[in-house]
C-alpha cells in the first residue's frame, strides 16, 4: 500500500507537469461545454417565412401579423402566386411558404373552419418538424382567440412538404380537402416547459466530456508507459499488478469527477440549467459511472501498443456510444435492435439519470434502477479489463 | 526446494536448463544451458536478433519459456516470479526512467516501490549522486540530462535497492567511449560489492572486460567460458575476431 502512495504521486506529477495535459483536462471541457451548450440546440430560433396571401382581409393579415410577432417567424417576401413561393423554397430563400387561401375569412365566418396551408423544405427533417409544430401552435392560438369572438373556430394547418428535385409534381398536386376533424392540440411540455433545449443537451454534454476523461486518458496514459518501455521496467519490480492498475485509475477518476464538478459550475452559472434534485446524487452516479469508463479505457490499454491505435479505439467506441446514448436523437425512434443495444451504452443510462436529477428532481429511488445497471457495468468492464491486463502483462 | 537452497548456497546466481522460447514457428532461444557464478561478471554476447532479449526477459519475469527451466536467486522462473523480482534489478534495452520526472523524484519511486523507508531513499539518493556527480542535477528533468548520465543514472537506479542480481541489456549502446568506460567503472564497482552482473553487449571489446563470457547465435549458446580460454581456444588475440568466426555461420541474422 506504500507503494501506491509513491505510484500517485508520480501519476499527479507527471499529469500537472504537462501543461498540455492540464489544458486538456480542465479547459478544454469547459470551452467545450460553452461551446456545445451554445450551439449543440434543436431549437429553431427564427424561420424564414414567405407569405401567398390570396384572401387579403382583415383576418388573414392577423394570421400573418399573429406569426410574426411570436418571432419564431420573419417575412422574407410575399406574394398572391404560390409558384413564386415554391420556387423561393427551391432556392432555399425561405424555409416555410404560409400559403392562406382566398376564402379563407369568408369560411370561417359561414363554416367556422378553414384550412392554410404550410409548404416546409424539408431537407432538415428535424428542423422542418420544429418549424410546423411552431406554426401549428401559433395558428392553434389565432384560432382560439377567434372563438373568444366568433364562438367555435377551428384552423386547419395543412402541411405540404416538397422534394426538393420535383416541384412538377408539387405544382400539379391538388390542395387536399379539409378533413373536418376538430382536434385541439395544446402541446405542453412537463419538467422542461420552455421547451428549452439547452436544458436537456448540458447535461449529456457533461457525460460526454467525463468518458471521455475517463476512457481516452486512462487508455492513452497506460499505452504511453508501454511505448516508452517503463511499463517493462515497472513489471520487474515487486509491484502488483492491483496496486499498478488503481494508481492508474485514481487519478483520472478524481480529475473527472472535478471536472465534472467544474461542468456543473459552468452550467449552472452560464446556461442556468435547472438543478432540481441532488447534487450529491449526481456525483455518487458519477463516482460509479466512470468506474465504467476507466474500465473500458483499461481494457483498451490491453488491446493496442501505440498512444495512436488507443485513439482511434476509443473515440470509434465513445462515438458509438454518444451517438446510441440519446444525446442527439431520441432511442424511441431507433430501430428495435439499436433500442436493445442502445440498453448496453452506460453512457445512455448516465445520461437519463443526470437528467432526470437535475430536470425533474428525481431521488435516489427513481434512478435506482439505472444506477443498478451501470454499477453492473462497471463491475463487468472492470473484471473483464483487470484480468485482460493480468493475461497480457501476466 | 532442496535445488533452490542448494544452488544459492553452491553461489550459483543463475542457472538455466534447456531454456526455450518459441514465437510461432520461430525459436528466439534454443534450449540456452549456462550457470552464472554469484559475484561474477557474466557476459552474454550475441549479434542483434541472436536472442539475447528474448533470454533476459525470461530470466527477470517478463516473458514465461515454451521450455526448459531456469533458477534466478535460487528461485524458479515459472513458479516464484515474486521472490525473483525483489532480488534482482533490470535495466532494458531501452531507456526506462520518466523523463519527464526529475532525478530525485525517479529514485524516489523506484525507492518507494521497492519499500525503503524514506530516510532510506533520501541517503542513497545522496551516495548515488555524489558516486556519479550527479549532485547539482539532482532537481533535473532526467529528459534534459545527456544521454550518457541517462545510463549511468539508470543503472544506479536498477540497484538503489540493492538487488543480488542486475540485469543489463545493452547498457551501453549509443554512448561514446569515454562514458562506455566510466560505465563499466561502474559495473565493477558493483560487482566489488558482492552483486553479479548478467550483461548482455555487442560491443566486444566490452567482452573482455567479464569474469566469463558465453556466445549466443542463432538462439543457441555456441561457446561459453573465460575471454582467456576462448582466445587460446580459437587461437585468436581478441574476443571480437572469436566473435566473428562463431557469428559467420548465423543464418538468422540482423532481420530477425
Amino acid at each position: 500500500m506504500r507503494s501506491l502512495r509513491y505510484l500517485l504521486r508520480k501519476e499527479f506529477l507527471q499529469i500537472f507537469r504537462d501543461h498540455f495535459m492540464v489544458a486538456q483536462l480542465l479547459l478544454m471541457p469547459i470551452l467545450q461545454l460553452l461551446l456545445l451548450g451554445n450551439a449543440a440546440t434543436f431549437e429553431v430560433k427564427t424561420a424564414r417565412m414567405y407569405v401567398v396571401d390570396r384572401d387579403h382581409t382583415e383576418t388573414s393579415r392577423a394570421l400573418v401579423d399573429r406569426l410574426q410577432a411570436s418571432r419564431r417567424f420573419v417575412v422574407v417576401g410575399a406574394s398572391p402566386s404560390v409558384d413564386v413561393g415554391n420556387e423561393w423554397i427551391l432556392e432555399r430563400k425561405t424555409d416555410m411558404v404560409l400559403s392562406i387561401p382566398s376564402d379563407f375569412e369568408r369560411d370561417i365566418a359561414r363554416n367556422r373552419a378553414a384550412q392554410v396551408q404550410l409548404i416546409l423544405n424539408a431537407e432538415n427533417g428535424a428542423a422542418a418538424g420544429v418549424t410546423e409544430s411552431y406554426a401549428a401552435q401559433i395558428i392553434g392560438a389565432f384560432a382560439r382567440e377567434l372563438t373568444d369572438e366568433l364562438g367555435p373556430v377551428r384552423l386547419m394547418p395543412v402541411k405540404l412538404i416538397p422534394a426538393m428535385d420535383s416541384m412538377q409534381t408539387l405544382r400539379a398536386a391538388p390542395i387536399p380537402a379539409p378533413a373536418v376533424r376538430a382536434i385541439d392540440i395544446r402541446a405542453r411540455g412537463w419538467y422542461n416547459p420552455d421547451l428549452n433545449y439547452r436544458d436537456y443537451m448540458v447535461p449529456g454534454i457533461l457525460v460526454q466530456l467525463v468518458t471521455v476523461v475517463g476512457s481516452l486518458m486512462t487508455a492513452m496514459n497506460i499505452v504511453r508507459e508501454k511505448e516508452i518501455g517503463t511499463l517493462d521496467q515497472l513489471s520487474v519490480t515487486p509491484l502488483s499488478r492491483n496496486v499498478f492498475m488503481a494508481a492508474k485509475l485514481i487519478p483520472f477518476w478524481i480529475i473527472a469527477l472535478v471536472e465534472l464538478a467544474l461542468g456543473l459550475l459552468v452550467a449552472r452559472f452560464v446556461f442556468h440549467t435547472p438543478m432540481l434534485g441532488s447534487i450529491l446524487l449526481v456525483f455518487a452516479a458519477a463516482a460509479i459511472y466512470l468506474f465504467a469508463a476507466l474500465g473500458i479505457g483499461l481494457f483498451i490499454s490491453t488491446l493496442v501498443d501505440t498512444q495512436q491505435q488507443a485513439m482511434f479505439v476509443t473515440f470509434f467506441i465513445i462515438m458509438v456510444y454518444l451517438l446510441m446514448s440519446g444525446l442527439f436523437t431520441p432511442i424511441r425512434s431507433m430501430p428495435d435492435w439499436a433500442q436493445w443495444l442502445a440498453q448496453a451504452n452506460p453512457m445512455k443510462h448516465f445520461i437519463e439519470i443526470m437528467r432526470a436529477i437535475l430536470l425533474k428532481g428525481a431521488t435516489t429511488r427513481d434512478v435506482l434502477k439505472p444506477m443498478l445497471i451501470l454499477v453492473g457495468f462497471a463491475a463487468v468492464v472492470l473484471t473483464l479489463a483487470v484480468r485482460q491486463y493480468a493475461r497480457r502483462v501476466g | 526446494m532442496t535445488l533452490a537452497a542448494n544452488s544459492a548456497s553452491n553461489g550459483i546466481a543463475i542457472d538455466a536448463q534447456d531454456l526455450t522460447r518459441r514465437f510461432g514457428s520461430f525459436v528466439a532461444v534454443d534450449h540456452i544451458t549456462f550457470d552464472v557464478k554469484a559475484g561474477e561478471v557474466f557476459g552474454f554476447l550475441g549479434a542483434n536478433g541472436a536472442g539475447k532479449t528474448t533470454a533476459i526477459k525470461m530470466l527477470v519475469g517478463l516473458l514465461a519459456p515454451s521450455e526448459g527451466t531456469a533458477h534466478v536467486a535460487g528461485a524458479d522462473i515459472r513458479t516464484q516470479r515474486d521472490e525473483i523480482k525483489r532480488s534482482i534489478g533490470y535495466m532494458s534495452q531501452r531507456f526506462s526512467l520518466y523523463a519527464d520526472l526529475t532525478v530525485r523524484e525517479n529514485i524516489r519511486l523506484y525507492g518507494g516501490i521497492y519499500g525503503l523507508t524514506p530516510d532510506q531513499i533520501a541517503e542513497r539518493t545522496k551516495r548515488m549522486l555524489d558516486n556519479l556527480g550527479l549532485s547539482g542535477s539532482v532537481d533535473d528533468l532526467v529528459g534534459d540530462l545527456p544521454l550518457g548520465w541517462k545510463q549511468k543514472l539508470a543503472f544506479s537506479v536498477a540497484l538503489v535497492h540493492e538487488p543480488k542480481i542486475v540485469f543489463l541489456d545493452e547498457p551501453t549502446s549509443g554512448v561514446d567511449p569515454i562514458t562506455r568506460r566510466q560505465f563499466w567503472e561502474l559495473i565493477y564497482a558493483a560487482a566489488a560489492r558482492g552483486t553479479t552482473v548478467f550483461v548482455t553487449t555487442h560491443y566486444m571489446d566490452e567482452a573482455e572486460y567479464c569474469d566469463r563470457i558465453s556466445i549466443m547465435v542463432d538462439g543457441k549458446i555456441v561457446e561459453l567460458g573465460t575471454p582467456a580460454e576462448l582466445k587460446e581456444k580459437y587461437r585468436t588475440e581478441t574476443v571480437d575476431d572469436v566473435f566473428v568466426r562463431l557469428a559467420r555461420g548465423a543464418t538468422k541474422g540482423e532481420a530477425a
